[in-house]
């Protein structure tokens, strides 16, 4: 998959002059966020399917204040409107998906404006952002209201009461460990998208397919899962296994759709690696030894900081350069 | 010898053009730590403009018998002195208040504000002005502590000096009274302030240019007449 250039097709009788890279995307940015929106359509559903209508309230809430704050931010500073690249529609919809069930719309509301006023448009807009726009709002919400985000409603098809927690809450505070079957499904507690795998993999996997993702970045967090999860696990079994670590909590939606976001990603493939690498090493400190049952979001945050160093030091070497 | 510049200047520079916390981005310490409720950045400000004063005071009337090699030691130990008075007041009339500002009212020793304006301004100027520049200095201080006490407090706690402000209905943030808050708060109130003046600069810069513009264009024309 080639990088990604944002240069629409131009007026083919107009002499096009610009920098490299020179290769083209087949797609023009906003195809590819469309894309994004499709792929987590099936979230959506198994959201709905497992929390009852009223969740489409809080995604809907996210969307429309994540675009609202964006298109009044650039009516604000004079710059033009370019809510229609779909770019805060992902935001909106991501952050939707990754509060509980139920989440108070005001919250919702406001982590939509923080992602998309702090997380985005403070840094500059779409392209600057050095962290994923979604998580800082989701990360906002977590500092402001610990009790609220944690929070989880029972899904509606729930089998017993502990699926009140989330399995990783269930196993890190009351030492309970919740079977794999439900957690494909997704009929345990946590935040709307994030607990069907299945939904999750049909998005992510479309997006892998079709190239809009950078299949290295989830290949690498699970390579890293994988290796620090499995290695734990192997020393004591005390420790949950590497498929329980999978499944369990946000690691897929945020290896398919948070740790992805080209912005806040490495460009370079050995820096993909490393990044994913890294997300998962964090991710398996926080979930086995941290105080918070789950970490994915501080650790693709942690990581999307160190994204400007990774791209220095993986930049390829120029052609024709000799080592020094 | 430089040009002196007035005495009301001497105080009027610390409240905004040389503000300590949003201009000098000195003595973040306190401004972050204690901020958490807008009477504890008046308090913490108070504290620390009367050191700041006394201090400037004694460094600037012995300002030539302190050797160069030591000055740095000795404005400490006069600085410690008036944080040693500060302390032991606040500890015996305001025992709650001392109790929140805690090891913060110590701290005020190694203010970087404190020695910076000794080195900086009291060490080379008269008594009368190096008190003045102490006093704004200070009261700059005030206004940057207390309007970060004060929002950190709308949000994070709904009230205003002790005084609800916010209806029941207002999910207090949390994240305001802990200590991302403050960054975040500071963050952007600089960044709006600095934003705000950089507009003006530039407003003012294109209308120089303007003028500058029409100037050269006159003299053309004058040119092509002769």
């Amino acid at each position: 998959m080639s990088s990604v250039t944002v240069t629409e097709a131009p007026n083919e009788r107009e002499l096009l002059l610009s920098t490299s890279p020179h290769l083209q995307s087949r797609w023009t940015t906003k195809q590819i966020m469309w894309f994004v929106v499709l792929a987590l359509v099936p979230s959506v559903i198994s959201a709905v399917l497992f929390f009852g209508f009223a969740q489409l309230l809080v995604i809907a809430t996210a969307v429309v204040f994540a675009v609202g704050t964006e298109a009044l931010i650039q009516y604000l500073t004079k710059k033009p409107i370019a809510v229609a690249d779909g770019s805060a529609v992902i935001t909106g919809l991501l952050l939707g998906l990754i509060v509980p069930p139920n989440f108070s719309l005001v919250f919702t509301a406001l982590g939509a404006v923080f992602s998309i006023g702090v997380g985005k448009m403070l840094f500059g807009g779409l392209g600057y952002n050095i962290f994923n726009p979604a998580l800082v709002g989701r990360a906002f919400l977590q500092a402001a209201f610990p009790v609220a985000i944690t929070t989880w409603t029972v899904p509606q098809f729930a089998v017993d009461s502990v699926s009140k927690a989330t399995p990783l809450a269930a196993l890190k505070f009351d030492g309970v460990s919740t079977a794999i079957s439900p957690l494909i499904y997704g009929n345990v507690g946590g935040s709307l998208g994030e607990t069907s795998a299945l939904a999750v993999l049909a998005g992510g996997i479309f997006l892998l397919v079709t190239g809009v993702a950078n299949w290295r970045i989830p290949a690498a967090m699970t390579v890293g899962l994988i290796v620090f999860g499995g290695g734990l696990w192997l020393l004591d079994s005390s420790y949950p296994t590497p498929l329980f670590h999978f499944f369990a909590g946000s690691f897929l939606f945020g290896a398919l759709f948070m740790a992805t976001d080209y912005v806040s990603s490495p460009i370079t493939n050995l820096g993909m690696w490393i990044y994913g690498l890294g997300i998962s090493l964090v991710l398996v400190l926080i979930r086995v030894f941290g105080g918070l049952p789950e970490g994915v979001m501080y650790s693709i945050l942690f990581m999307n900081a160190f994204v400007p160093l990774i791209n220095r030091y993986t930049r390829p070497r120029i052609f024709g350069e000799v080592k020094s | 010898m430089k040009k002196q510049v007035s005495l009301f200047t001497e105080y009027t520079k610390g409240l905004w053009d040389q503000n300590p916390v949003f201009k000098q981005v000195l003595g973040m310490c306190p401004a972050l730590a204690v901020t958490v409720s807008a009477m504890n950045g008046i308090a913490m400000a108070l504290a620390t403009t009367f050191v700041l004063t006394f201090s400037s005071l004694i460094i600037s009337l012995i300002r030539k018998l302190i050797p160069t090699q030591v000055r740095i030691a000795s404005y400490i130990v006069i600085i410690a002195t008036f944080v040693t008075v500060v302390d032991l007041v606040m500890r015996a009339q305001f025992p709650e208040l001392s109790k929140e500002l805690g090891p913060y009212i110590p701290l005020i020793v190694v203010n970087c504000l404190i020695l910076g304006r000794q080195e900086a301004f009291s060490s080379k100027n008269t008594p009368l002005r190096a008190v003045l520049d102490a006093l704004g200095m200070g009261t700059g201080f005030m206004i940057a502590l207390a309007s970060l006490g004060g929002i950190r407090e709308i949000l994070g706690s709904r009230t205003l000096l002790g005084v609800q402000v916010m209806p029941d209905a207002f999910d207090p943030w949390l994240v305001m009274i802990l200590p991302a808050g403050a960054f975040l708060t500071l963050g952007l109130m600089m960044g709006g302030l600095n934003q705000m003046v950089l507009r003006k600069k530039t407003r003012e810069e294109r209308e120089l240019a303007a003028r500058h513009l029409q100037k050269p264009k006159m003299s053309l024309e004058h040119g092509q007449e002769a």
